[in-house]
């Protein structure tokens, strides 16, 4: 594929709102993880639940929006001036040039977890006040961002679970390759909610502690919210050698499951080795993996697997999950933007809460961060449905 | 700015359409319209654990997905697939959200796996075996044509044949009278680049300013406003008529998708 320039990215999740909060907590190996005590949550687990979402007001013409989901994304959007710079890529490119890619899991479904509380007791009926289209829906988040940013190019919400967010960059892609679109403001957002967390405890894949990924001990995920966003443009040849492109989406299907992993991980394999295809790279090439790494003892073993088969044992790789928690559907966006601070600032960052790394996984997993310049990295996505996704990311220079 | 491709099969199930060839015949004028409830095909495709577990919306889009395979002759397993659907599936969702309502929060596993938007995704890859690569859409009412974009962007870009499926079920009461869908809909086709064997039509997707054409048929324009999947109808109206001609199909706010069909006899 042709490489394509992230242009502008933000990032919030509980390690921060923006980059330069994220990158502080990477860098001091600082966690977002807390004991739940989200609304009113009585499982015993961590979260990683984002300052501040409650009280962040959507734009008064868009009050059809309000949910903890859409408050999230305005809060996400309004960091690192991303703002001006989608106003400033609308004005280069025209407002229904630019497509609108948005990936979640859950979307604002809380309101509806709400409404089934307040039911009319003899009707049954759900609140008067309760709206579905643009707060449930999966489309809300999108429909949202394209609508507060001004945008009137093709647009969609991507709900492939976990790997949702990640797969935004690849429908970006075409469109733009195709021709249908010059630029793409991709990204993810995922908030908590009641579905999530009891529905990830009822398959008991939530960790009581806070998660560690590739742990010998570790026994599950902690969920955590965010909302991440990039401006995808074709990249031109004058671009700066500091400039961060996507060089390659690889997408796979495990064929397998809807809810355990391929246990040698050959849809990871395979949605991996396609990204360094279409990016035109050798395994060699790739100097930093970001993980899946959800801490379940499934995921991490068969990613593993399917990691050491194509890299062998000595490409470092992390995950960031054990600092951010599992962000479900916006994971693929966060760590995508994590993989561009990583790049920026030539720094690996290392496994959080993870003490001993399972001898028995043989990628290379590293606990402390790690200082060196970073030319090409990729970053792992992998969702219920056997839905996986790599993207990899690089210098222009 | 034309995205170009060939429909090489079609599948279709709805209130009153059976299947392509039943659906031709009511959508080209040559049989009358009688809405009658979708009655959905057991996935005798899928193995029989997994084919207890799914519910409505995994029946409606592998029944379609899998006619519209069969009518293309194409080999499912190395083909990418592009599922686009307004809502995931309503009854887990109701059963999910009555559950957290209750202080026992007794959320079932199996259901909550089954809740994610790409369950039909998922199923038809572990039905057909197939590892390609698979996305899971939704844009609300404007489903068909994003998903519609997304499969012939993949066709210009990488000039490979997709399975593309548009479904939607209904949410049960009460989440009914917030989300009006009356009935179950699919429409499944199997795009490629070139002309093969079963090519029906060229069709050119293009985006427009111009508005929504109307079904000329009452109950077929009720079924179109009704379901955002059978927003189509106007496409395979004409695609049914072997026709060529030219239509637009319902999008977002600010745009629609015009369609030129070419056919192929």
């Amino acid at each position: 594929m042709k490489p394509m320039l992230l242009a502008e990215f933000t990032a919030t999740s509980c390690i921060g709102s923006g980059l330069a909060p994220t990158l502080a907590s990477l860098d001091k190996k600082r966690s977002g993880l807390t004991h739940c005590d989200f609304e009113t949550v009585r499982i015993d687990t961590h979260i990683g639940e984002v300052p501040g979402v409650d009280a962040q007001r959507l734009p008064a013409e868009q009050r059809l929006f309000d949910c903890r989901n859409n408050r999230l994304a305005e809060l996400a959007l309004r960091q690192d001036g991303f703002l001006d710079g989608v106003d400033a890529a609308a004005a280069r490119w025209g407002r229904r040039r630019i497509g609108v890619f948005i990936g979640t899991s859950t979307a604002g479904i809380m309101q509806t977890e709400l409404a089934y509380r307040a039911r009319d007791p003899v009707s049954g009926a759900l609140p008067v006040d309760f709206v579905y289209g643009t707060t449930h829906n999966s489309f809300s988040v999108a429909d949202y961002v394209r609508r507060r940013c001004g945008l009137e190019g093709p647009a969609m919400a991507v709900s492939s679970a976990c790997a949702s967010s990640a797969k935004v960059f690849g429908t970006a892609r075409r469109m733009i390759e195709a021709g249908l679109i010059d630029a793409a403001l991709v990204g993810g957002t995922d908030s908590l909610c009641l579905t999530t967390l009891y529905g990830f405890h009822s398959l008991q894949l939530t960790s009581p502690a806070p998660c560690r990924p590739f742990d010998v001990a570790r026994d599950g995920i902690s969920i955590g919210e965010a909302a991440a966003f990039a401006l995808l443009e074709r990249a031109s040849a004058k671009v700066g050698g500091d400039s961060i492109l996507l060089y390659g989406v690889g997408e796979s299907s495990d064929a397998y499951h809807m809810s355990a992993p391929h246990p040698e991980g050959l849809g990871a394999k395979r949605a991996m080795q396609a990204a360094l295809t279409a990016a035109s790279l050798e395994p060699g090439d790739i100097d930093y993996i970001n993980l899946h790494g959800t801490g379940t003892p499934s995921n991490d073993r068969s990613e593993s697997q399917a990691v050491t088969s194509i890299f062998g044992p000595t490409t470092p790789c992390s995950s960031t999950k054990g600092a951010t928690g599992h962000t479900l559907g916006a994971a693929g966006a966060l760590e995508a933007v994590i993989c561009a601070l990583a790049i920026r600032n030539g720094m690996m960052p290392g496994g959080v809460h993870t003490t001993r790394v399972d001898p028995t996984l043989t990628a290379h997993y590293i606990k402390e961060n790690r200082h060196s310049p970073l030319r090409r990295v990729l970053s792992n996505s992998f969702g219920f449905g056997g839905t996986n996704c790599s993207l990899i990311f690089g210098r222009a220079g | 700015m034309k995205l170009p491709g060939y429909v090489a099969g079609i599948g279709v199930l709805g209130p009153g359409l059976l299947n392509w060839p039943q659906a031709a015949a009511v959508l080209s004028g040559r049989q009358p319209y009688a809405a009658e409830p979708t009655v959905l095909p057991i996935p005798s495709m899928l193995p029989p654990a997994e084919r207890r577990r799914t519910g409505r919306v995994v029946k409606l889009a592998l029944g379609v997905a899998l006619e519209a395979t069969a009518r293309a002759d194409a080999d499912p397993a190395p083909m990418p697939s592009v599922f686009s659907s307004s809502g995931g599936d309503g009854h887990i969702c109701h059963e999910i959200c009555q559950a957290l309502a209750l202080s026992t929060r007794e959320v079932s596993p199996t259901r909550f796996s089954n809740s994610v938007h790409n369950v039909a995704a998922g199923y038809w890859s572990i039905a057909t075996g197939s590892m390609a690569e698979s996305n899971a859409l939704c844009a609300f009412d404007a489903s068909f044509v994003a998903g519609l974009l997304d499969a012939m962007t993949r066709i210009a870009v990488d000039r490979q044949r997709v399975l593309f499926v548009a479904y939607d079920t209904e949410y049960p009461p009460p989440l009914h009278a917030k989300r009006p869908i009356p009935d179950a809909l699919g429409i499944a086709m199997v795009l490629t680049p070139e002309r093969t064997a079963t090519s029906i039509a060229r069709i050119d997707v293009a985006l427009t300013d111009e508005g929504a054409d109307k079904m000329p048929d009452p109950g077929l324009e009720a079924l179109r406003s009704a379901i955002p999947a059978a927003r189509a109808l106007p496409l395979m109206r004409l695609l049914a008529c072997g026709a060529a001609g030219r239509v637009v199909l319902d999008y977002l706010d600010v745009s629609r998708a015009a369609v030129q069909v070419e056919p192929c006899a």
